[in-house]
């Protein structure tokens, strides 16, 4: 722990370190230099399929496998769409890498387009970051100046542009393919797969959509090579052939009730109390951890049993969260409210829920309205039921809706109830001390005028 | 060739045919529920209402493996080897979900739902859903606004399938439609100043799979359950499209596009679907009489036949005009008789109504500028009984020119076709026996005055722009003093029993080869005349 150096946060500290001289100072572009004098595409390609890096948005998809999905041979254009929407309440990596060091990730992207032959590459930045919005947007100014960017980039045949697009603060345009329907100037509901983005995504071009932090890894791996990359983190499991392993540093988003909430940059498979403890400081006020949640709230929900859980690609899910995510962790302590917790979650996916798929649409609201009553006093231990089935039946896995975003609005249900079901009936039995064995349906809350 | 399982039955398709799984599953003759598929639409596989279990037959082994999750059938394409299992536990659940998630915010207000009775939402919910409500109850709410001049929107009714949406995309090409909102606040809606105004807006109202988007001209007119409904062609223009008249004891409700894949595919244009209200206007001829000095007088429909024949057995010279909104049964009776009588009658075909240019829209649905059924029908009977085909320019010119004695004119437009010159010229022959719908200025100078029927009400054959014939019976009786044109015919030409359309298509396409096509049984789809002109 203590020999490791962090990479992707060694810059944001120094003076300027978010313009192109503050960036070369400290050896910025030599790896792109060395990129477009002397590899070919496929070279790039393969260095990042062998390091075994993972996509850091969330789904933890190899990322030089899914470059090798590309058409071989395609006229093009072929696109490149940065996905810079970090939505996922906890998650704030992504801003910090944009906001302090912008050209870091621009090297990274101008790499990967090298990488997959892509001419074109758009930003795809959330609208709530102003600040990063216009770091980026400078620094690509800085970059077209520079000779980075452009026709025939440093005198090679590869040519680049840039294009920064602020979405209009949707969760959903985080998700790749609803991503790419926004950029199009559409209603950013998720597209049906088959065909992947890689074949046909923006502009009915292939399309590869990659994470801000999986950008910045590619330049670390192009500037470090394999060896260091594979030498943080946690190797595959030689029993099992369809592990990844979980290689190279990550920024966990510690925030919370912990004394020093941050990001922090460590190796994969840091434990969450390791976070707590040696980064997070401890609990706030010295009080006792509940839960965590692992990795953005999609991710569901750790209990304080269940802290020795390595934060990596495999890790949360044995204890059946849905995976890594965003590595964005939250830690409550003794003093939160599991029932508040889960009522904040369903509030938000109901909120998000691009109301394309019946059953995410429908059932994000129908969680929403029960915890709604279950919070105003007229819960009922059937409605716990109701929503472990909500919860059990909707998204990709179950193979009800289109995108992810109901797998993500099921998992904090699935964990809150299942690991504390005793508080959620403490609850309700003491705010609905007569009705809360009623199981014929009782009168919704909201009352709608009728037009 | 390809075989895909369904539910343990082998379906074979063909190499060429690219089906999805509610495609193949209709084939084996089971109804996959589903709310946005539609097969003249993209599909976006959302409601998610259509889901089955799918999986890959092993071809060399017979070892079926299946896909653990649940597959929408819309978008899950019908390959060789393909499994769909679509009455499992698992597939009764989803279902089971998707309409009770369905109904969580519905209004449940099908009392006085005009869609109620074939609304998708309570069929399925009766084969699909569940006995009981476990949402927590809504107090009622109807919400509308209107959408246009032609629909209106019952928001809490949608069940967001996004079906109108797509078609104002994709068919009409107008895009007036959109989703606005998100989430379980949804709502379709219009850019504020652009209303749906496309000239098929009312196909999203067919398309429409719950009560959410209504008909202004249907709306509480009729319960769906008291109507019957009619196959027809609609006598709009001359694409002919295949509808459906939709009627209670003889008043039109509402007229709907039939499937036909060669002609209209699922739609119809507004022009065509609200163009029927003449049948029942208060001004229609319902009155047969015969000239007297300066004034008619009523003569009774049993004693016509006689009257009217003998009257042109003495005429002399005989002319008829055969209307394009004539059956080709009834041009064809017509033209028979007269020509029976005089071998050398002249024979023309009537007015033709035009109005503006062809026009096409969106993805190729072509509302034509030609406002009548049957122009390519009257014109083969006309060219081939009479001496060529004489328009109803040249009839005219002619009748100048040449001593006609008595002309039969058919007519039964539902717009003005004729004017007081018109009438002047028509007025020196010396009988004319007119049967139209309207008054006009012809009708006012006939001999005879003959109501004739509306296309609800008659029964026959249709040729369109496309030598496409199509035949069809009558939805509705023709009002009282009215006989149908096919009927009278039939009974000049002392045929026995009843006027039959199909034994005359039969002597029609035996004896005139333009229609030899049609001498096999006519399918609901019609068929195409041009098929045997070619071979030939």
């Amino acid at each position: 722990m203590s020999n490791f150096e962090p990479v992707l946060l060694a810059n944001i500290d120094k003076p300027d370190s978010h313009t192109l001289r503050g960036y070369e100072a400290n050896g910025g572009y030599a790896g792109l230099k060395k990129v477009v004098s002397q590899m070919k595409p496929t070279d790039v390609t393969e260095l990042v399929k062998t390091s075994g890096l993972r996509g850091r948005g969330g789904a933890g998809f190899p990322t030089g496998l899914k470059w090798t999905f590309l058409p071989k041979d395609h006229p093009g254009p072929i696109y490149f769409c940065l996905n810079a929407d970090e939505s996922e309440p906890g998650t704030f990596n992504n801003r910090i890498l944009m906001e302090e060091d912008p050209h870091q990730v621009l090297e990274g992207l101008i790499e990967s387009c090298f990488a997959t032959d892509a001419t074109t590459a758009y930003f795809y930045i959330r609208y709530e970051y102003p600040l990063a919005f216009e770091r980026c947007q400078s620094a690509i100014d800085e970059c077209y100046q520079a000779g980075y960017l452009g026709k025939n980039i440093l005198g090679s045949d590869f040519s680049l542009d840039v294009y920064m697009h602020r979405g209009a603060a949707a969760y959903i345009c985080g998700e790749e393919t609803g991503l790419i329907e926004s950029l199009e100037g559409k209603r950013a509901w998720p597209r049906i797969k088959p065909p992947f983005p890689a074949i046909e995504g923006a502009f009915r071009k292939p399309t590869v959509v990659n994470n801000i932090e999986t950008a910045a890894c590619v330049k670390h791996i192009i500037d470090r090579g394999v060896e260091w990359f594979q030498s943080i983190g946690v190797p595959k499991d030689p029993d099992n052939p369809r592990d990844a392993g979980s290689y190279g540093p990550k920024l966990y988003c510690l925030s919370g009730h912990v004394e020093k909430p941050g990001c922090y940059e460590a190796p994969l498979g840091l434990t969450v109390n390791q976070l707590i403890e040696d980064y997070g400081g401890g609990i706030r006020g010295g009080r006792k951890a509940k839960a965590a949640i692992p990795g953005g709230i999609s991710m569901g929900l750790l209990r304080d049993d269940e802290f020795d859980c390595p934060l990596d690609f495999n890790g949360p899910g044995k204890h059946e969260c849905l995976g890594l995510g965003t590595a964005a962790v939250i830690v409550l302590d003794e003093t939160a409210s599991i029932v508040d917790y889960l009522h904040n979650c369903c509030r938000f996916f109901a909120h998000e829920s691009c109301g394309q798929c019946t059953p995410c649409r429908e059932g994000t609201s129908w969680a929403l309205k029960m915890l709604d009553r279950i919070k105003a006093g007229r819960g009922r231990l059937i409605d716990l039921d109701l929503l472990l089935e909500i919860g059990d039946s909707i998204g990709i896995m179950p193979g009800t809706t289109i995108c992810g975003l109901a797998d993500g609005a099921a998992w904090p249900i699935k964990n809150a109830i299942r690991k504390f079901r005793n508080e959620f009936e403490d609850y309700i039995k003491q705010t609905n001390p007569n009705g809360h064995m009623e199981t014929r349906p009782v009168p919704a809350m909201e009352l709608v005028q009728i037009v | 060739m390809p075989t895909v399982i369904v539910d343990q039955q082998e379906i074979e398709i063909s190499d060429d045919e690219r089906l999805n799984g509610i495609q193949v599953a209709d084939r084996a003759g089971i109804d996959i529920p589903r709310y946005c598929w539609h097969p003249g639409l993209s599909v976006v596989a959302s409601c998610r209402m259509c889901l089955v279990e799918s999986g890959r037959r092993d071809p060399e082994t017979g070892k079926v493996s299946m896909i653990p999750k649940l597959v929408p059938a819309c978008q899950t394409p019908a390959t060789d080897g393909t499994v769909f299992v679509t009455n499992s536990e698992k597939v009764q659940a989803a279902r089971a979900m998707v309409e009770e998630d369905l109904l969580i915010r519905h209004p449940i207000d099908c009392p006085i739902c005009d869609k109620a009775g074939e609304c998708s939402l309570q069929d399925y919910h009766f084969e699909h859903g569940q006995t009981e409500r476990r949402a927590d109850l809504k107090p009622f709410t109807s919400r509308r606004r209107p959408l246009g001049d032609t629909v209106t929107l019952f928001v809490d009714r949608c069940v967001m399938c996004s079906r109108c949406v797509r078609f104002c995309r994709e068919v009409s090409g107008t895009s007036e439609l959109m989703v606005t909102d998100r989430g379980a606040h949804e709502e379709i809606n219009i850019f504020p100043g652009y209303p749906l105004a496309n000239k098929m807006s009312g196909n999203v109202v067919d398309l429409c799979p719950v009560g959410a988007l209504g008909d202004m001209d249907f709306l509480y007119e009729q319960r769906v359950w008291f109507m019957k409904s009619h196959d027809n062609v609609c006598t709009g223009c001359s694409t002919g499209c295949s509808i459906k008249v939709e009627e209670n004891q003889d008043q039109v409700y509402r007229l709907k596009p039939r499937e036909n894949s060669h002609v209209n595919k699922w739609w119809m244009c507004d022009e065509g679907r609200y163009g029927w209200k003449y049948v029942h206007d208060k001004r229609r001829v319902t009155e047969p009489c015969r000239r007297e000095g300066n004034g008619y007088v009523n003569v009774e429909w049993s004693e016509l036949p006689s009257m009217l024949d003998s009257e042109l057995r003495k005429a002399g010279h005989l002319a008829a005009v055969l209307s394009p909104h004539l059956t080709v049964e009834e041009a064809y009776m017509l033209a028979k008789y007269i020509r029976d009588i005089d071998p050398t009658a002249l024979l023309a075909l009537g007015y033709v109504p035009v109005e503006g240019e062809d026009e096409t829209i969106g993805d190729g649905f072509a509302i034509r500028a030609e406002k009548c059924p049957n122009r390519r029908g009257v014109e083969a009977i006309v060219a081939r009984m009479g001496d060529g085909l004489v328009t109803w320019h040249e009839f005219l010119k002619r009748v100048g020119s040449e001593k006609v004695d008595a002309v039969w004119l058919t007519a039964g437009y539902k717009t003005d076709w004729n004017d007081e010159q018109v009438a002047e010229t028509i007025s020196s022959i010396g009988t004319t026996i007119v049967q139209d719908t309207f008054p006009s200025p012809v009708w006012d100078h006939a001999t005879y005055q003959l109501p004739g029927a509306s296309f609800a009400e008659r029964e026959g054959s249709y040729v369109n722009h496309d030598d496409r014939l199509q035949s069809f019976k009558w939805a509705i009786r023709p009002p009282a003093g009215v006989k149908i044109e096919g009927q009278l015919y039939w009974q000049l030409l002392r045929m026995p029993g009843l006027f039959n359309a199909r034994k005359v298509l039969d002597e029609i396409s035996r004896g005139i080869g333009f229609f030899e096509a049609a001498a096999q049984l006519v399918p609901a789809i019609g068929v195409n005349l041009k098929v045997n002109q070619l071979a030939k």
